[in-house]
């Protein structure tokens, strides 16, 4: 590692938003809907269909009630945060874009064993996979590397390819901390440091607690059959240049999803159930690709630009 | 005679295909060499997990040029159809010759030049290159296995051309992504390629890398004053994953040494890929590892080696956390959320296998010798652990870890040990299970999959065998054999299907002895010969191979089944002119040669029959051995086709007295002359 402090939580951020800003990503914020991987946040599964070319990075807070340890547990945390990077479509160097980004946050690939490790990614609710690696430093998994091939259930061309870093992971690794809620979040120097545990280790209690013990079963399944209906009726409305309201139903989506988390989180999904409540949400995902993908074409054949957004 | 150099450059391959990547390439090559007429020429594929390399030698610069003679219309044939026959040859009236009253064009087919069918060659690989999982990437649409990072041909130092995807080949390849010197560099041929890569920290060999990673762990260990747990999946795995492999020694708490030995190697195998190491001496654990890494750090591998570590005490701690929740509920609570998790579609959840083993464990108690309520305890708990947290993270680790948690418990040593063995034999190198309990059920495991699967027609066809039929059946004859059980299978199977056998499974285990004695050596006639018996019992029929085997390798057997063949040939030809006599003899035998023989058939018949029904097989053939005498001195001195009616139909029902009688021990009919 180089001479320099290692870099705090933000500063990690801030560091990769430089980067990959530079890089011609569009800089975004975390989606505002529960989410629990970055990829699902619309940038990424809607913008990777489609032809038009996309470049974007963003934070993505990524919720996985099961993972709730009531802030006991040094490493595995119920809310964590994703770097996410989408490269459509993946240029030919992005391997050497990405060992630069591990340089820009302290990571010297001279100095430390970084190694592309074979793990194929999918997500089944979202209908979505591709090849790739899990990335090593130094015998740790850092990132997850991906080149889309479905997304929806749709074949996806061109290819984009898909960057996610764990930053508490990173953080951990580069501030040689063991515990993450010991880790710097912001300058120790400062005027008001703060450590990771200040800032989140309240929230990790609580919603430990509200997820594993205390959410209202009865009523995330009335939600997620509300949210059920509400993604098709939104694919059939039409908005005022005649498009399905293809986003606001992919909201809907991502509630289901969430609120299926929670069921099984509070052990209410039956083992026998799982793969229809994943069916479920693959279905209504589906929906919402055909739809953006069509309307994706529609948008670029009749001379309206870059489509929505 | 030159030398064809093709390199496929890409982003990291994943390890566990490189091995049938470079078989495969070497095989397209050789098929696109056969075609182009360079059959002869050697060929040799290599790879890594950034590149392929493929080198051919001893190419002539062009294909032989090819004549032909085409054959054209009659003589005196419409005009029409000769001038067609002009333009579709290009040649001229005056060329083309006579024979036997038609034309013919001789045509010489130039042969193309090498490099130019290299090139095609390799344009072609690439595009019908079977990985096991392809993908395509940015704009471009040809498949590989991840992004093709540069392409090199060069054929007899000059750059061979063609592209993919509009890269094109060229003659650079690189090095080492982070050592060295890491900018492209230009290539004339293997020689200087490999060497040139080696400079750059690139090992081109799989096999020179494993030898580095083996000597440089050996040597770590012994430094240490320990010994590596040597493990040749995870070299074979580790070698595809550097270019460079550093193997570097760390080590982690002692207080993870009290986690169960199996945990913590598979921990460090299956999530880090590092070798363990144990005390010289002992067999148990050392608190180091090896990890094998792809660079030399400026600094020393002290930052890489602790960091390394810290993540493996972070796995260890996780397994502990595992370990300690799993004690915390008994197999038998455990065993109820089986319910929960399916089997198979068609045959029910967990909790109904762990139902039919507990019955079936409990009968096949008999045929192993095992007290029958402690094979049903541990049949009914054998699967307890799937729903454990260590087997929901190491899969890998079903059955060990619930032989662990039947011992903490406190259950009998033989359930614990039966549970733990359950899936034994799982390959050629793994023993069989020789416990009573253990074997019953071990055996109740792998019929009660048989039986469901072939009851369902999931039966393995070809290279399809997803439930791992084969090995399950292989692993029943094994446990049969090796502590040799015997095991009526009509009966066993039959009443675990209720009723008779699944169709068809029976003859699959047949199969798969016939296969596994074959791969042992056994003659194929001579397995032949005794799977003409119409037996159940593997470990029956493979003593009745034995004991023939011995007997052939007498003289007395060679000479009898001499004697056999002529019999049967002899009453193969009269058999095709009418029905044979049957009953017994009608007259006083003369000369006395009949009449030994017929005595000796009178006295073996019993003895046969006493050795057989004892499973005394070599007895039973040397009691047919002591026919060879009379036997000889039959066909010698006797002629069965005598003139007289019922002197020939006695000789002949003495015959077929001889041949029924050898068929009891194996069809004699069968063995190779």
């Amino acid at each position: 590692m180089s001479d320099r402090r290692p870099l705090s939580f933000q500063e990690l951020i801030l560091e990769l938003h430089a980067y990959w800003g530079a890089r011609g990503c569009v800089i975004l914020q975390p989606y505002d809907v529960e989410v629990g991987a970055g990829t699902l946040h619309p940038a990424t599964v809607l913008r990777a269909l489609g032809p038009a070319p996309w470049r974007a990075a963003y934070v993505q807070p990524s919720r996985r009630p099961s993972d709730g340890r009531f802030g006991d547990n040094p490493n595995r945390l119920r809310s964590f945060h994703q770097y996410q990077v989408i490269l459509k479509p993946n240029p030919p160097d992005m391997q050497e874009l990405y060992l630069g980004s591990l340089e820009a946050v302290g990571i010297d690939p001279r100095r430390h064993d970084i190694r592309f490790v074979e793990d194929d990614w999918e997500n089944p609710t979202v209908g979505a996979w591709g090849l790739g690696w899990e990335v090593w430093c130094d015998g740790m998994e850092i990132s997850q590397y991906t080149y889309f091939q479905q997304v929806g259930g749709l074949d996806v061309s061109p290819v984009s390819g898909e960057l996610t870093y764990g930053l508490e992971r990173l953080a951990l690794y580069v501030q040689g901390a063991d515990r993450v809620y010991d880790l710097a979040f912001n300058d120790p120097q400062s005027p008001d440091f703060r450590t990771y545990g200040e800032v989140f280790l309240e929230s990790e209690r609580e919603f430990s607690a509200f997820e594993l013990e205390f959410a209202d079963v009865a009523a995330l399944k009335r939600h997620f059959e509300d949210m059920e209906r509400e993604v098709p009726r939104l694919l059939a409305a039409r908005g005022r240049q005649g498009q399905p309201l293809v986003l606001p139903a992919y909201d809907h989506v991502l509630k289901a999803s969430h609120l299926f988390n929670l069921m099984d989180a509070r052990g209410a999904i039956a083992v026998a159930e799982r793969q229809s409540y994943i069916g479920r949400i693959r279905d209504l995902c589906r929906g919402c690709a055909e739809a953006w993908v069509e309307l994706q074409t529609t948008a670029s054949t009749s001379g309206q630009g870059g489509g929505p957004s | 005679m030159a030398e064809y150099l093709l390199e496929i450059l890409s982003e990291e391959i994943p390890a566990r295909m490189q091995a049938g990547a470079a078989r495969d390439l070497e095989r397209l090559a050789r098929e696109a060499l056969t075609a182009a007429g360079f059959s002869e020429a050697p060929v040799r594929a290599y790879a890594g997990s950034r590149r392929l390399t493929l080198v051919i030698d001893s190419l002539p610069a062009a294909q032989a040029d090819l004549v032909e003679a085409k054959r054209g219309p009659r003589l005196g044939a419409p005009p029409a159809a000769l001038e067609g026959f002009l333009r579709s040859t290009g040649v001229t009236r005056d060329q083309l010759e006579e024979i036997d009253g038609v034309y013919f064009a001789r045509l010489v087919r130039r042969g193309r030049p090498t490099a130019v069918i290299m090139a095609e060659m390799a344009a072609a690989l690439i595009a019908r290159f079977p990985w096991p999982k392809s993908m395509v990437s940015g704009s471009g649409r040809t498949r590989w296995v991840r992004p093709i990072r540069g392409l090199l041909s060069v054929f007899d130092g000059e750059v061979a051309p063609f592209s993919i995807d509009g890269q094109a080949a060229g003659r650079h390849s690189q090095g080492h992504r982070v050592m060295g010197n890491t900018g492209p560099f230009a290539v004339a041929d293997f020689e200087s390629y490999r060497a040139e890569l080696e400079r750059r920290f690139v090992l081109l060999e799989a096999d020179t890398r494993k030898a580095r990673i083996l000597e440089g762990a050996r040597a770590l260990a012994a430094g240490a004053g320990l010994e590596l747990v040597e493990d040749p999946g995870l070299l074979e795995e580790t070698a595809g994953m550097v270019e460079w492999p550093v193997p570097v020694m760390g080590d982690f708490d002692p207080a993870y040494l009290e986690l169960p030995a199996e945990v913590i190697r598979t921990t460090m195998r299956v999530n880090q890929r590092y070798f363990a190491l144990r005390k010289l001496g002992e067999g148990t654990l050392a608190p180091h590892f090896i990890a094998v890494v792809n660079i030399i750090s400026p600094d020393g591998p002290g930052l890489i080696t602790a960091g390394n570590a810290r993540v493996l005490e972070a796995r260890l701690s996780d397994a502990r956390f595992f370990w300690d929740e799993d004690r915390k509920v008994k197999l038998e609570v455990r065993r109820d959320r089986l319910s929960g998790v399916t089997f198979h579609a068609k045959l029910g959840t967990m909790l109904d296998r762990a139902e039919r083993l507990e019955t079936a464990s409990r009968r096949l108690a008999a045929y192993t010798g095992a007290d029958p309520d402690l094979a049903a305890l541990a049949g009914r708990l054998a699967k307890a652990d799937l729903a454990s947290g260590m087997v929901g993270e190491f899969p890998d680790l079903q059955g060990i870890m619930g032989g662990y948690y039947a011992l903490n418990e406190g259950l009998a040593k033989e359930v614990s040990e039966a549970i733990a063995q359950q899936y034994r034999p799982q390959g050629p190198s793994d023993a069989a299970p020789s416990d009573p309990v253990a074997m019953a059920v071990a055996l109740a495991d792998k019929l009660d999959v048989l039986t469901g699967f072939f009851r369902i027609g999931e039966v393995p066809t070809g290279s399809r065998d997803p439930f791992a039929l084969r090995r399950a059946a292989l692993g029943v004859i094994r446990i049969a054999l090796e502590n040799d059980l015997r095991l009526p299978l009509g009966d066993i199977l039959g009443e675990m299907n209720g009723g008779e056998p699944p169709a068809g499974l029976i003859d699959f285990f047949r199969d798969r002895l016939k296969v596994a004695l074959r791969e042992q050596g056994a003659k194929p006639d001579q397995i032949e010969a005794v799977f003409a018996i119409d037996d159940d019992d593997m470990a029956r029929l493979t003593l009745r191979l034995r004991a023939l085997e011995g007997f052939l390798a007498s003289e007395n057997g060679a000479n009898l089944v001499a004697g056999y063949r002529r019999a049967a040939n002899i009453l193969a030809a009269e058999a095709r002119k009418g029905p044979l006599p049957e009953g017994a003899p009608k007259r006083a035998m003369t000369p006395i040669e009949e009449r030994d023989l017929h005595d000796a058939v009178a006295i073996c018949a019993p003895k046969l029959a006493s050795a057989l029904a004892g499973e005394d097989f070599a007895e039973a053939l040397r009691d047919l051995a002591e026919l060879r005498a009379p036997v000889d001195a039959f066909f010698d001195k006797v002629l069965v086709n005598a003139e007289e009616a019922d002197v020939r139909a006695d000789r002949l029902r003495l015959l077929q007295a001889i041949t029924a009688l050898m068929r009891q021990a194996a069809d004699f009919g069968a063995l190779a002359g």
